[in-house]
């Protein structure tokens, strides 16, 4: 899923994307790259979580299966849209509409058990701890 | 209904210098009685979107916001503005006074139904 902007706030950042999208297309990702699909997603990083909001709405949370197996986020469901009622025209088309799945490497360092979500305004905000990095510790000399 | 593309389709493109937003995706339907619009706004509270509806321009806006962790640094944003905006050009027998709109989980639903006198009627024949 693409959310476009007209005008580009910062021309450099829209050539530099451009450059990277051509590059995708010439070195894809083994899942055919990071942008498009949906749900679109963001991902964050701080010292203690890896945070990743997939932007999914009118989606019923039930139906949204989130999993993490060997580092790997998955995060797939179904966004059916009501049936085109007879007689009505259909002009634009541009929502998504069908099941949908998305795929994330996460760092080596998080621990899965320690993932929660959290779905609200049509956001699925999934926090995911890091292990707790080994404090230095001071070894005491017997 | 040869032209009911060139009725709603109109979009108006030119968002003023600064306020740039992202689009959001959004389906039209027509039916006899009016038009239905869906748009995707994920992220956005109830509150932070803005409907507006001036002359025969429809403007929604909203502002996107989430909790967000703090120092949390950004990897990846595919949604790179935290602000959507998007303009369409309404046509006249639309009865602007009557727009209903409902706002669920990141999804916004318009009925804009048409005016009274555009509403088809069923013309009867007499015969003398």
């Amino acid at each position: 899923m693409y959310y476009r902007t007209f005008f580009p706030r910062d021309i450099f950042a829209e050539m530099e994307r451009l450059q990277r999208d051509m590059q995708q297309a010439y070195d894809p990702s083994i899942r055919g790259g990071l942008r498009g699909g949906f749900p679109a997603m963001n991902v964050g990083s701080t010292p203690k979580s890896v945070e990743i909001y997939a932007f999914a709405p009118g989606v019923d949370p039930a139906s949204v299966d989130v999993q993490i197996e060997k580092g790997v986020l998955t995060v797939a469901g179904d966004r059916t849209l009501p049936a085109l009622p007879e007689k009505a025209t259909l002009h634009i088309d541009e929502r998504f509409s069908g099941r949908f799945r998305r795929v994330v490497t996460l760092p080596d360092d998080i621990d899965p058990n320690s993932a929660s979500a959290k779905y609200r305004d049509g956001v699925l905000h999934i926090s995911i701890a890091r292990k707790e990095t080994a404090v230095p510790r001071r070894i005491s000399i017997q | 209904m040869s032209n009911n593309v060139e009725k709603t389709s109109a979009e108006a493109t030119r968002p003023e210098a600064g306020q740039a937003g992202l689009f959001p995706p959004v389906n039209v339907v027509e039916d006899a009685n009016g038009i239905t619009l869906f748009a995707d706004l994920p992220g956005v509270p109830k509150d932070k979107l803005g409907l507006q509806v001036e002359a025969d321009t429809l403007t929604i806006e909203g502002e996107v916001s989430f909790a967000m962790p703090e120092g949390m640094e950004s990897i990846h944003a595919e949604v790179s503005l935290p602000r959507y905006r998007r303009v369409f050009t309404l046509s006249k027998e639309l009865d602007t006074e009557k727009v209903a709109a409902e706002f669920v989980n990141g999804v916004l639903t318009l009925r804009i139904p048409k005016a009274a006198h555009a509403q088809p009627r069923k013309i009867e024949i007499r015969v003398d």
